[in-house]
């Protein structure tokens, strides 16, 4: 059959099962637009391309499946990077579609002509840069697969503009093999073997989840697990979702912002089971401290992670689901009840923001929000303050309703992101807790969530401040504060009127439950002002400290 | 301490890139890497030679594996053949040439280009014999020198290959 390569690219987006993509036309990537305009994939036109990736990986992220974001070459692609490294931190797979200058212009610098595939390779889980039309369908066939196995993450296919309009005799992709991605997911069964023993030899196991846990789909195996073994259970920024925080053995987001008794735990555990966590910097505060005294058992489905950040005794590569349910067929039951009631205690401490006497208490906002949204609701964040805030005071009960931007910390995800959730599970609340300086990073999208008609509720932390920055000052350079005022906000609930979207501000804690419904309410995308005290803070930070009696309690 | 890896990568554009982008962005130090095809025109070989210790090598094995395009890697002994090539362009007079030549024979090296007051030297070996031969020239005064990475191959029936049948990498 002949077509166009630019028709083999949709046929195959088709064939993958594609029903959405975000992206930006222009002139290097026409062809594949004007093939998109008679397919039945619909697109989702956003204001700035680094605002499709996010909503790729939102989408993603809420569904299970690969996200698609198109844009043009040159800016349109540079435009996508930070959307490209967020997705690959953060290990979501999206399939990255950019424009290219013909093949023959190709290294001249002519016009919106850029080396992406070299510019994206630290942060591609892999990159084509395609030469030959025919060889269009086993590649969108292979960029699914790789991004989708193993380790997920963003693959880009660079499609020059004579490559898309050239014609090919279309022939159907074959089985992807790929002789050098072979990706192990079941654990070796010594190993596995070596960890049941480590259990009931434990006395006090803890389990970590990250966000492996959540790809891997692997949450009714970790509570029983958890159930099993009496082991309580801490997670990641990342991992919050994989165990629900209603159940009784749940612990809270530990690390540096995390929860007392997560990170009290940690350090009096014997055991630590680490599942699908990179155990990254923010996770651990002082790797060489981490599980000292403990076994430490790692299981990650990239070989690469094990042993990178924290030492470990007992490693696993392989799929968490699959390993574990291998681990549950073994005796690993314990009925040593002493280690929780022990926990338990420490659970009591709990970590406030501080006195709020100039504004609203997030943490207020924050509980109302978790006592009017359903069970199944989606939560996005930005990434500051407003971000911790929500990891440790939202009760997240299932994996993939938690989005924020764990590993880079992008300002200006959560919008896009939130738009990508909301059009991959339009049947959900979809909340989005922001600030007023994310919001203004992608402010642009309010426009594509408008087009979209996209039901983001936006919950928007407004302290006039960079207020994860100015905590920084203000602890680390003593009040020396410097550009972290935003001195010149808009009005948001006029700028809200100005794209139609209704809009209101909320002053007064006497205030927080109506604003609350109301936003859970309106039918259609609305935004929540909240005037947040602005020395509100997320302090005190873990030092990763045995003792750290020196947290301030508060309720 | 030095380490040496044979690594297998598909024969394609950009590889080497990725390669030696892997080692400067996360901070390996690469003392030499040499590349060229095998046996089979699809696959590539690398012999890169590593400073470090037990852990970046670990973790340089492990990145390496983890492209995609990186078939297999593997951690090649010092006791493995290993050569470097190298050609010296050395001062050579009437009254000095013989001396040079008789230093070259002895370290088996070869005369590859003569003219009046230069010597072209080409010598196979490991780096040591490399260096001791660049020493007994230097006094000549060595005008020009250029050598290649390391290569190395496994003795005797160990290798590295690509195994088409074996499931896992």
């Amino acid at each position: 059959m002949k077509m166009l390569g630019a028709q083999a690219l949709v046929k195959g987006l088709e064939a993958e099962g594609v029903e959405i993509v975000f992206g930006y036309p222009g002139a290097a990537i026409m062809q594949v637009y004007d093939v998109l305009r008679d397919s039945n994939i619909h697109h989702v036109l956003v204001r700035n391309e680094q605002g499709a990736a996010h909503a790729a990986s939102g989408y993603a992220r809420v569904t299970g499946k690969v996200g698609v974001c198109i844009s043009t070459s040159g800016p349109g692609a540079t435009n996508l990077i930070t959307g490209i490294a967020t997705a690959y931190m953060d290990s979501i797979p999206i399939v990255a579609i950019t424009g290219q200058v013909p093949l023959s212009m190709v290294g001249r610098d002519v016009f919106q002509e850029v080396d992406i595939t070299g510019a994206t390779e630290p942060f591609t889980k892999y990159s084509y840069l395609v030469k030959d039309p025919n060889d269009i369908p086993q590649i969108v066939k292979e960029a699914f697969y790789i991004a989708s196995t193993g380790r997920p993450g963003p693959v880009l296919i660079d499609l020059p503009k004579d490559v898309a309009a050239s014609t090919i005799d279309y022939r159907e992709p074959g089985p992807v093999f790929i002789r050098s991605y072979r990706p192990t997911y079941m654990g070796h069964p010594g190993q596995v073997k070596r960890v049941a023993k480590a259990i009931v030899e434990s006395k006090r196991p803890v389990i970590c989840v990250g966000g492996g846990c959540i790809t891997s789909s692997a949450s009714p195996e970790i509570i029983e697990l958890a159930e099993r073994i009496k082991a309580p259970v801490a997670s990641t920024l990342m991992g919050i979702g994989a165990f629900p925080s209603g159940h009784k053995l749940y612990l809270g987001m530990l690390g540096q912002h995390g929860i007392y008794a997560a990170n009290r735990a940690i350090n009096e555990a014997d055991l630590l089971i680490v599942l699908g966590a990179r155990m990254g910097d923010r996770a651990v505060v002082k790797p060489d401290k981490f599980g000292q005294g403990a076994i430490v058992v790692h299981i990650d489905i990239d070989p690469a992670e094990i042993g990178k950040n924290v030492g470990t005794n007992i490693p696993i590569v392989g799929d968490i689901k699959t390993t574990l349910r291998e681990l549950l067929k073994k005796d690993i039951d314990r009925n040593d009840w002493g280690w929780l009631s022990k926990v338990e205690k420490w659970k009591k401490v709990r970590l406030g923001v501080g006195e709020c006497n100039d504004g609203l208490n997030p943490m207020e906002v924050i509980e109302a929000l978790a006592a009017q949204a359903p069970k199944d609701a989606i939560l996005v964040t930005d990434v500051g303050q407003h971000q911790i805030w929500a990891g440790r005071y939202y009760p997240v009960e299932q994996p993939r309703t938690f989005l924020t931007s764990g590993g880079l910390g992008t300002m200006g995800y959560g919008l896009p992101a939130a738009i990508g959730a909301k059009l991959g599970q339009p049947d959900k609340q979809v909340m989005l807790i922001t600030g007023d300086g994310s919001l203004q990073m992608n402010l642009a999208e309010l426009a594509t969530m408008v087009q979209e008609k996209a039901a983001v509720k936006i919950l928007l932390f407004n302290n006039h401040h960079l207020g994860m920055v100015r905590e920084l000052q203000q602890h680390q350079l003593g009040e020396r504060y410097y550009q972290t005022r935003m001195e010149c906000n808009p009005d948001f609930v006029k700028l809200a009127a100005a794209y139609g979207i209704e809009a209101f501000r909320v002053e007064n804690s006497d205030e927080i439950d109506e604003a609350i419904k109301r936003l859970l309410e309106h039918d259609g995308p609305i935004i929540g002002e909240f005037m947040i005290d602005p020395m509100a803070n997320v302090f005190p930070v873990s030092r990763g400290d045995k003792d750290e009696a020196h947290i301030r309690r508060i309720s | 301490m030095k380490h040496i890896l044979g690594v297998l990568v598909e024969n394609r554009p950009g590889v080497l890139s990725k390669v030696s982008g892997l080692f400067s962005r996360r901070g390996f130090n690469i003392e030499s890497l040499a590349v060229g095809i095998t046996e089979n025109p699809d696959i590539s070989r690398m012999t890169i030679v590593v400073d470090g210790d037990d852990y970046t090598v670990e973790q340089v094995t492990k990145q390496l594996n983890k492209l995609i395009d990186v078939i297999k890697v593997a951690n090649i002994g010092r006791e493995s053949v290993i050569r470097e090539l190298a050609l010296i362009k050395v001062k050579a007079t009437s009254a000095t040439r013989n001396e040079i030549i008789e230093i070259a024979n002895i370290f088996r090296a070869n005369i590859v280009d003569i003219s009046k007051n230069y010597l072209t030297i080409e010598i196979t070996g490991d780096s040591e014999k490399i260096a001791a031969l660049e020493d007994m020239l230097r006094d000549f005064g060595i005008k020009e020198m250029v050598r290649t990475g390391a290569i190395a191959i496994d003795r005797g029936s160990k290798m590295i290959k690509y195994d088409e049948d074996k499931e896992e990498k």
